[in-house]
């Protein structure tokens, strides 16, 4: 039987070009639901969002800014995105270039609506 | 930063950078220490390797007794710091790694870039390390030396 969490994440995870959605933990950074195709490297993913998350936090609150919404990191061999999956929880999906950035988008908050 | 073993000192390097943790302590599966960064005192790290190394034995142990295989890292965080403990391989020996950070990184950053370190010093390694007994006669003087070699005095 699969969890609620997996069920969600797997749900991501069915949109062409996504490679991984995890649900991560925001203050450690550790993976705490995966999933990913195989070879996916969920472990740096989820520590470098989290901490980026953190950091982007730090700024917003600094800035007197409302807390982000989502979090997009184009690079040149892929995306990630980062929503607020529940409390002290991030929801992150790792990508490919060619994908739908809109689609990926809603997605991730449907998802993170459903975790919520 | 110092080591004892030089080979040592540019994986360790790049794991501090990395990880933006505060402090490491390298050492041997017996609680000889081999590198250090972040103490200011000799006798803090004396005490450090030995508490690892007691914590490393007595997991290892308690894995036996209740038929779990092996554990790996022992994590303890708290509010302002974490202290992350990891035996891992060497091809000559076990070794073991203590790791002090702060609010600055986090938990997945450390065991991130801890697990590069550890690939790195394993084809940094020699692979052909002489047999060494524990405690031989010069134990002392090679602790002495040791600890000279880590505080630069």
């Amino acid at each position: 039987m699969i969890s609620r969490e997996q069920a969600v994440l797997d749900e991501v995870t069915r949109i062409g070009g996504v490679r991984s959605a995890l649900l991560v933990s925001s203050d450690d950074g550790l993976v705490v639901v995966e999933s990913a195709l195989e070879d996916q490297a969920t472990e740096a993913a989820a520590a470098f969002a989290a901490r980026l998350g953190g950091r982007l936090a730090t700024l917003t609150s600094a800035l007197r800014a409302p807390p982000m919404s989502v979090l997009l990191l184009q690079a040149t061999a892929g995306q990630l995105f980062v929503v607020v999956g529940g409390p002290g929880l991030l929801l992150v999906a790792v990508t490919s270039n060619e994908v739908n950035i809109g689609e990926v988008r809603l997605a991730l908050l449907a998802a993170a609506g459903q975790l919520n | 930063m110092r080591a004892i073993e030089p080979w040592v000192e540019g994986p360790l390097k790049t794991f501090m950078t990395e990880s933006a943790a505060r402090v490491c302590l390298i050492m041997t599966g017996a609680g000889q220490v081999v590198a250090q960064h972040g103490f200011t005192r000799s006798v803090d790290v004396m005490t450090a390797a030995s508490l690892g190394a007691g914590i490393v034995a007595s997991t290892r142990e308690l894995a036996t007794e209740i038929r779990a295989g092996s554990f790996g890292a022992v994590v303890h965080q708290g509010s302002r710091l974490g202290v992350y403990l990891a035996p891992f391989e060497l091809p000559a020996a076990p070794w073991i790694g203590l790791v002090v950070f702060g609010p600055d990184t986090s938990l997945g950053m450390v065991q991130l870039f801890f697990g590069r370190m550890v690939d790195e010093l394993v084809r940094a390694a020699p692979r052909d390390e002489p047999h060494r007994d524990v405690l031989p006669e010069t134990f002392e003087d090679e602790l002495n030396a040791s600890l000279r070699t880590l505080f630069g005095r």
